[in-house]
């Protein structure tokens, strides 16, 4: 009996390392593409090992470093602005959403939970945006229009009720005033809800592309993701973003693009495994009632 | 309950919600200008909009805004599109991310199951643009890996970015591919709070493997599908922007197979048709609406608890 189980699980294993062949070889053929050389790359089309190794791509995409740090600046200011920002707003705003003792509480829930069901749409919005408030062309249209998500706030707002009721009460007992309960009882002890909202948040907020494409016309505060859908499309931001002032520069554009890519996607990466318990909990907690 | 009359509230009370109400400000300002604004701004939908008019000076026209999409042959072609590639999504959607569920419920070994889906979920963390680069790896005339391989076999090399046919395969599996992780975690939850015992029971009773699965843990699974089923065609249509307008990488010739209502209103907006985009916004939105309160009122009935409102 214990044999035909380690059978069946070693069988469930390669089920499993096939999958992790597709997940990962598109990745690893990414990242080779980024160290080969132009001409071989040219020749033999992507591989998953460089047929000639050459770090060229990334010595062009670093030849002007004051470029890539902006672009890099550009996208840390504002994903961390927003951010830090949206938490708070969002954790404020889900606290009268939790408490029974809010008069206003059923007028404010069907408030927030009405954006969800109905949006003016894409137009409206855009002309608001830049007829209307003069956003547009500004590093504040990346963060201020989006701070707010109905759906973030109702979980949080249903992670602020997994909190023993008793506690609130106790406070309340010993004279403490509803800001001092949310602020020093029900905040502190959702930090690990509040914080898987906030990091599905700054990915959102670092992979974002649309904002530059529909809003920002100055090259110079392009996010990182529309950058490279430009490097991606257009031959001529290739050779405006690889020459950098030296017109005469030898250009390796195919392999450049992965390499940019790499630097674009590269933090998130890196960073999301070792986040990935924070990850999974805010992902199932979307399947919680809102 | 009918007889009593309105709560008084006390004023310890009214104070109290005053304090709380003040730490909702800031979100409700943000909501009513960003949301709640922009509501009004679907007026333009009926206008014969002139920037230099501005939205309230601009004369009324109707309808001939929905009659201009509604009477096209892009109407048709994106509406069906948006509606098919999300029954697509459902039906393989679905099949997949239970299978997967049941594949990680089946591993004994905790600490491979996190390393799997770790790998699995990572797609969540890419780009719409890193994604059209990962299918460009495939796809690409000259160098991609699939022409490479029917080169390799003597095949002539296929141009898959001016092949509309080949498509809705293709965003069918990068689709999958970008999002059966998560959604197969939800799956894999309500599989873990599956009793132990009844599994034990049936395999006294000599259930083999496939007949425990089909008759104790995909019955058990059945609610959850049935619920999530229902919220994705409430979404019925909405769609993946990022998907749809950076994958095909927005090449005219794809439009037959790969527009869908979304890019349609965006590619509209771009070439300053401001009217007429947001003409088939609204009407997405308010088909959206109806969807989504119809099949919300259908989880009332047969699952209070998983209801949205």
């Amino acid at each position: 009996m214990k044999k035909k189980k380690n059978k069946g699980q070693i069988v469930l294993h390669m089920v499993f390392l096939v999958l992790m062949a597709v997940y990962i070889l598109p990745i690893l053929v990414l990242i080779a593409s980024s160290f080969t050389d132009e001409t071989a790359l040219i020749q033999n089309g992507y591989s998953l090992i460089p047929s000639v190794f050459s770090m060229e791509a990334y010595e062009t995409a670093f030849r002007n470093p004051m470029k890539m740090i902006l672009a890099y600046g550009v996208n840390i200011f504002y994903t961390i602005a927003a951010t830090a920002l949206s938490t708070l707003v969002i954790a404020l705003l889900a606290y009268p959403l939790s408490r029974d003792t809010f008069i206003w509480r059923k007028q404010l829930n069907f408030f927030v939970y009405f954006t969800m069901l109905f949006s003016g749409g894409l137009v409206p919005s855009y002309l608001l945006i830049r007829n209307i408030l003069h956003m547009d062309d500004t590093i504040w249209v990346y963060i201020v229009p989006c701070l707010v998500s109905a759906y973030n706030v109702l979980i949080v707002r249903t992670s602020y009720w997994a909190i023993p009721n008793e506690l609130v009460e106790a406070a309340k007992i010993d004279g403490a005033r509803e800001l001092y309960i949310c602020f020093r009882i029900i905040i502190p002890l959702s930090k690990a809800s509040i914080a898987s909202v906030s990091f599905l948040y700054m990915v959102d907020r670092w992979n974002d592309w649309m904002t530059s494409m529909l809003y920002i016309r100055n090259p110079d505060l392009y996010s990182l993701q529309y950058l490279l859908q430009k490097l991606l499309r257009e031959a001529e931001a290739l050779k405006n973003y690889a020459a950098a002032g030296d017109a005469s520069a030898v250009m390796p554009a195919e392999t450049l693009r992965f390499a940019m890519a790499l630097v674009a996607a590269g933090p998130v990466l890196m960073v999301f495994p070792f986040f990935q318990k924070y990850f999974t909990k805010g992902m199932t907690l979307g399947g919680v009632k809102g | 309950m009918g007889t009593k009359s309105k709560p008084r509230y006390s004023k310890r009370t009214i104070r109290e919600s005053l304090s709380m109400g003040m730490l909702a400000i800031p979100g409700i300002l943000l909501l009513l200008v960003f949301n709640y604004a922009p509501m009004f701004g679907i007026v333009i939908a009926f206008k014969n909009y002139k920037p230099l008019k501005g939205i309230l000076g601009s004369d009324w026209c109707g309808l001939d805004n929905f009659k201009f999409f509604f009477t096209s042959q892009d109407a048709f072609r994106t509406i069906r599109n948006t509606m098919c590639y999300n029954i697509a999504f459902i039906v393989f959607g679905t099949v997949a991310s239970v299978s997967l569920a049941l594949l990680f419920y089946h591993l004994h070994s905790r600490k491979a199951m996190k390393a799997y889906n770790t790998v699995i979920i990572m797609p969540k963390f890419l780009s719409a643009v890193i994604l059209s680069f990962l299918v460009e790896i495939f796809l690409h005339y000259r160098f991609g890996l699939f022409n490479q391989i029917i080169k390799a076999l003597g095949g002539a090399a296929i141009d898959w970015y001016t092949k509309p046919s080949a498509w809705p395969f293709i965003l069918t599996i990068v689709k999958m591919w970008g999002s059966v992780g998560v959604s197969s975690m939800i799956f894999y939850a309500s599989l873990m709070s599956l009793d132990g015992g009844l599994i034990e029971a049936a395999q006294l009773d000599g259930a083999n493997k496939p007949q425990q699965i089909w008759h104790v843990m995909l019955p058990h699974l059945i609610p959850v599908i049935v619920i999530q089923t229902i919220i994705n065609i409430g979404q019925l249509f909405s769609g993946d922007f990022g998907l749809f307008y950076q994958v095909p990488q927005n090449k005219g010739i794809l439009y037959p197979t790969t527009d869908i209502i979304n890019t349609y209103t965006f590619r509209a907006l771009q070439d300053g048709n401001f009217a007429r985009s947001a003409a088939v916004g609204l009407a997405q939105s308010a088909a959206g609406l109806v969807m989504v309160v119809t099949t919300n009122k259908i989880i009332k009935r047969i699952s209070p608890e998983n209801a949205m409102f």
